[in-house]
């Protein structure tokens, strides 16, 4: 039994306790929340650090995602001469499914590892415990605004992405390979619709910053105080937002109809 | 009569089975600047996060100006510590911020002060550490003693009734470290603060401490004034004191005999 239990450890319970530790540590960040002046502000900041200083790289790539999907699709569409049809294939691809996931992934990348490198060496170095012993919160005053920020930032920033792919998708589409203007954009308007398909990728993208920001502040928070473990910690975040979002995007496909 | 600011009864901390700290009785009056002194290693830092409230205890009570520390919930131990400044041994600013703003973040948090009132305090404070210029400077641009100063103007700034300080005077240069012991005893005396220092440094805390207590072997082992503490025959205080390397105090971590590590255990 003991030899059962061991074996099951690290598969199970092990993930299973980290799981009920992240849950614990998002309600220890919600029941901080406040509509102060401070906290609003430090947000903004975080918004303007986290979200803004990502946006080129999320235009450029959503840029080139729509182009590679309208390549892909219009070489497939063309023969059976459906070409007509590569403006619905676009924004259904790019509205419920890639959109949100590559936003996340690329923001777990770019800006959950710098959260996580950026919470792990203040702990590393003294700041977090110093501002303890100072009577101030360090989960309100370091964690809990990165987190709303990361939160906040990822659907507009799925937004720019998905702006960002139906240009460079008719871009390639009407400018490169003659397609109609007025069919590429009319077929995706008859066959997008606002709730099952639009709104989906809202939904996700609610939930994927959710993911990516609390695995970030997390694995920042937790980080083992030294320079492997903060570096640890960095790899962690993206390798656990990674998984999470997958997870929950198989799980949110299933589940809404 | 003056009364105790910290009153330690018959404390005693575990981590896992190691005994960190055993049977430590401390008492630190009003007003005074008290050292801890011992061997690296022997619990001292330990001591520190037990008085602040960081650490919780496995015996005795740590009483600071009346209030037990360790029955504190969150709430009370902030409130707490708020009326106290500490000074850790690396100075602990906050990277991202300027010198300004990490003077004045303990007021902005605790104190409902006018922006003008803010810049006067923090201004008077680093001036009283003699870097009122380095006011607009980020702290990578601050060699490690000023750094230290800053710190110190930081963890004063809120005029605490209590200062902890965790080695202040390590890794400094002598110039540095004479500037920051008087800097300490004017702003303990100044301010009528009381002041519990965290070091090994003897020759210093001759200078600076009203009253020592030595800790060797998880223990305090002696205690007096700097003076009764050089005529103190107990073995380990006279070993710490005068640096001698025989002596109670090992110098190897524990450990189990030299052949069994070298030739195996059979």
């Amino acid at each position: 039994m003991q030899a059962v239990i061991s074996f099951m450890e690290p598969l199970f319970v092990a993930p299973i306790r980290r799981f009920g530790r992240g849950f614990l540590f998002l309600i220890r960040l919600l029941v901080r929340i406040r509509c102060s002046y401070r906290q609003i502000s430090a947000v903004l900041t975080q918004i303007h650090s986290i979200g803004t200083r990502s946006l080129l790289l999320i235009m450029v790539s959503g840029f080139f995602v729509g182009m590679v999907l309208s390549l892909q699709g219009y070489r497939e569409l063309a023969q059976f001469g459906a070409t007509d049809a590569v403006g619905a294939i676009l924004g259904l691809s790019l509205f419920r499914e890639l959109g949100p996931v590559l936003t996340a992934l690329l923001f777990a990348g770019r800006a959950g590892t710098s959260i996580t490198a950026e919470i792990g060496l203040m702990k590393a170095t003294d700041q977090l415990m110093a501002m303890d012993l100072m009577a101030i919160d360090p989960l309100t005053r370091v964690v809990l605004p990165r987190f709303m920020a990361g939160v906040l930032s990822l659907p507009v920033l799925t937004a720019v992405f998905n702006m960002m792919g139906l240009i460079g998708g008719s871009f390639y589409a009407v400018n490169i390979m003659g397609v109609d203007s007025g069919i590429f954009w009319g077929n995706m308007q008859a066959h997008i619709d606002l709730h099952a398909d639009f709104m989906v990728g809202v939904y996700k993208s609610v939930m994927f910053g959710l993911l990516v920001s609390l695995t970030a502040v997390y694995t920042g928070f937790y980080a083992v105080p030294t320079g492997s473990g903060v570096g640890r910690a960095t790899t962690q975040t993206v390798v656990v937002s990674a998984v999470l979002m997958l997870v929950f995007d198989f799980i949110m496909t299933s589940l809404i109809k | 009569m003056v009364s105790n600011a910290i009153k330690i009864k018959g404390l005693g901390f575990k981590r896992g089975s190691k005994t960190i700290l055993e049977d430590i009785n401390i008492e630190v009056p009003e007003g005074s600047m008290v050292a801890i002194m011992g061997p690296s290693g022997v619990g001292k830092t330990t001591l520190l996060q037990l008085i602040s409230g960081q650490l919780m205890p496995n015996a005795g009570t740590i009483e600071v100006y009346g209030q037990c520390v360790s029955t504190m919930r969150h709430r009370a131990l902030y409130k707490f510590r708020s009326n106290l400044g500490v000074l850790l041994q690396n100075g602990a600013l906050f990277t991202d911020l300027s010198v300004y703003e990490n003077v004045a973040i303990p007021l902005r948090e605790h104190a409902d002060l006018p922006e003008v009132l803010i810049r006067r305090l923090v201004l008077s404070k680093l001036h009283s550490v003699g870097l009122r210029r380095a006011v607009g400077l980020m702290p990578s641009e601050l060699s490690g003693g000023m750094a230290r100063r800053v710190a110190l103007a930081r963890a004063v700034v809120l005029d605490p009734k209590l200062v902890l300080y965790d080695e202040p005077l390590t890794g400094l240069d002598p110039i540095t470290v004479s500037t920051l012991i008087r800097l300490m005893r004017d702003t303990n005396d100044a301010l009528n603060m009381t002041s519990l220092i965290v070091t090994h440094d003897v020759d210093e805390m001759q200078k600076l401490a009203d009253y020592c207590y030595i800790m060797a072997g998880s223990r305090i082992v002696g205690e007096g004034t700097p003076e009764e503490l050089l005529r103190d025959e107990n073995e380990s205080v006279k070993q710490f004191v005068n640096g001698l390397v025989d002596g109670p105090v090992p110098f190897h971590y524990e450990a189990t005999e030299l052949h069994e590590d070298y030739l195996g255990q059979g």
